[in-house]
């Protein structure tokens, strides 16, 4: 039998990315979108940063600084006693990181396809721009929000390079799905690594298809 | 009184455009403006609801000071008194009619205003529509209403009925003009239609070049103007010599007209010129059609 615990750690990492990046990514696709400078171009660099890099580089580098003998490190152990390399924390950070793009990018086009007058009409209305997001700009991209939100949950659960750096192997603690599948296949047990692809595979494939079926409906209601 | 004198260095089609403009206006005024497209009127009414800010100047309704570029006030558009109408009506598309008029009222304000505005506007039937459901002139109609529930001190109009066919577009002028006097506010429309200015407003502001070249009421500016009962204004397009006349090609409106002048006074017309053909002197010939 195989150990179930691999697939609930990987939802779990999923769950907890898509709700942080979620709440992240929507002020930051905001303040992009607005008026753009050289600060924006840089910020919007580095979000893309993650779908062009190997995730190796990605994890190299949050491994040294999450290292206890570095200072950033260092400075987390000391201060607040958390150490994140090897860690669930760690992970989550990393695949934060990783999964930046993905949540970013649909949230952007969304807002950037919104006629400007939308945006220009509630605020002559004084409205403010928490009241502006929140009232008239958020609820008309929600085919946006959701593509962000499902392709962030599926990325995460594909993951495997970043785990594996910054991650290890901790049975109940990093041990996510990808990486038992590739345990299994080392340690020769094919079998228990069919049921852990399997399973990976039945879990993308039923939420691209709630994605793009769901999207289906929101664009038949939504004329803009 | 509404008083703006505003500067802004702008980034049109074909190079820079500088609009330097200064106006007085009256309170519960109808106000239009008018001039080619690159003129400004847009910038022009995007400054005074400050969407767009303007380099130099001041911003003036009753007595209250929305812009002044030396001491440094730029109030923010959610503070300023201001109604705006847009061209492509910026409904929003997650709410229905209702809730769209409703948007624009606080938390504390009576929404008695809403009937009043559902009725004056022929919305009523129509509140819990979807804005997707509905035609263009009912889409500005809602535009309308939502502009004005806030009971603002100055209405702005970009081009509202620019996009709407000729029918709707009469009945609309007249629920523009119900809600103008029965609100009392200040307006300014941006128009092209010449009939509609008339119709609508007391004093029209002719825009040219991003300067004020006229402010008057548009029946000296349009109609019965001393220049205007025997000349015809239009685009040269070509002089041609033919003994001892020129052969002058003018587009006025849609229509080319040739037209037999003497030697032209301007040596270096140009092809898009804007010139005047007066007409003393020799009877011209007419005909029913």
């Amino acid at each position: 039998m195989i150990e179930t615990a691999p697939i609930f750690l990987t939802l779990e990492l999923a769950f907890l990315t898509t709700i942080i990046l979620f709440f992240l990514s929507i002020p930051l696709a905001r303040w992009i979108s607005n008026k753009k400078n050289i600060f924006k171009t840089f910020a919007e660099v580095i979000v893309s940063l993650p779908l062009v890099l190997p995730p190796t580089v990605i994890g190299f580098y949050l491994l040294l600084a999450f290292s206890p003998t570095n200072s950033f490190g260092k400075f987390l152990e000391n201060y607040f006693d958390v150490r994140l390399a090897f860690s669930f924390g760690g992970l989550l950070i990393g695949s934060v990181i990783y999964s930046l793009p993905f949540m970013v990018h649909p949230i952007l086009s969304g807002l950037t396809s919104l006629p400007d007058s939308l945006e220009e009409a509630s605020y002559s209305l004084g409205k403010t721009k928490t009241q502006t997001l929140l009232s008239v700009l958020l609820p008309n991209i929600k085919p946006s929000l959701l593509t962000g939100i499902v392709l962030t949950f599926a990325h995460t659960i594909g993951e495997f390079g970043v785990v594996l750096m910054i991650g290890g192997n901790i049975p109940g603690k990093t041990n996510v799905a990808s990486i038992a599948v590739y345990d299994e296949v080392e340690a020769l047990n094919y079998h228990n690594a069919n049921i852990y692809a399997a399973v990976l595979i039945a879990i993308s494939v039923t939420i691209l298809f709630l994605l793009y079926f769901s999207n289906r409906k929101l664009q038949e209601v939504k004329i803009l | 009184m509404t008083y703006f004198s505003l500067q802004k260095r702008l980034h049109a089609a074909d190079g820079i455009l500088s609009l330097d403009v200064k106006c007085e206006i009256e309170d519960a005024a109808f106000i239009s403006l008018y001039g080619a497209s690159g003129a400004g009127k847009t910038s022009l009414l995007r400054m005074l609801a400050g969407f767009m800010q303007p380099d130099n100047g001041m911003i003036k309704v009753n007595d209250e000071v929305w812009f002044d570029s030396e001491n440094k006030i730029n109030i923010v558009p959610q503070r300023r008194s201001v109604g705006f109408v847009f061209q492509d009506y910026a409904l929003f598309p997650n709410m229905n009619v209702e809730e769209n008029i409703l948007f624009a009222l606080g938390k504390n304000d009576s929404k008695q205003i809403i009937e009043e505005l559902l009725e004056m506007t022929g919305l009523r039937g129509l509140r819990n529509k979807k804005i997707q459901m509905l035609s263009g002139g009912q889409k500005q109609r809602v535009a309308l209403a939502r502009a004005v529930a806030r009971k603002p001190k100055l209405l702005l109009l970009d081009e509202p009925l620019s996009a709407i066919d000729n029918e709707m577009r009469s009945n609309l002028q007249q629920t523009l003009l119900s809600i103008h006097s029965h609100y009392k506010v200040t307006a300014i429309i941006v128009s092209h239609d010449i009939n509609e200015i008339v119709k609508l407003t007391s004093k029209t502001i002719h825009l040219k070049n991003g300067i004020i070249e006229e402010y008057a009421p548009p029946n000296e500016i349009f109609l019965n103007n001393s220049r205007a009962q025997n000349s015809l204004k239009g685009l040269f397009l070509s002089a041609e010599k033919n003994g001892s006349m020129y052969e002058v090609l003018l587009l006025t409106g849609e229509q080319v007209i040739k037209i037999n002048c003497n030697e032209p006074d301007a040596k270096d017309l140009q092809k898009g010129d804007e010139i005047e053909v007066s007409f003393k002197g020799a009877p011209a010939f007419l005909r029913k059609l």
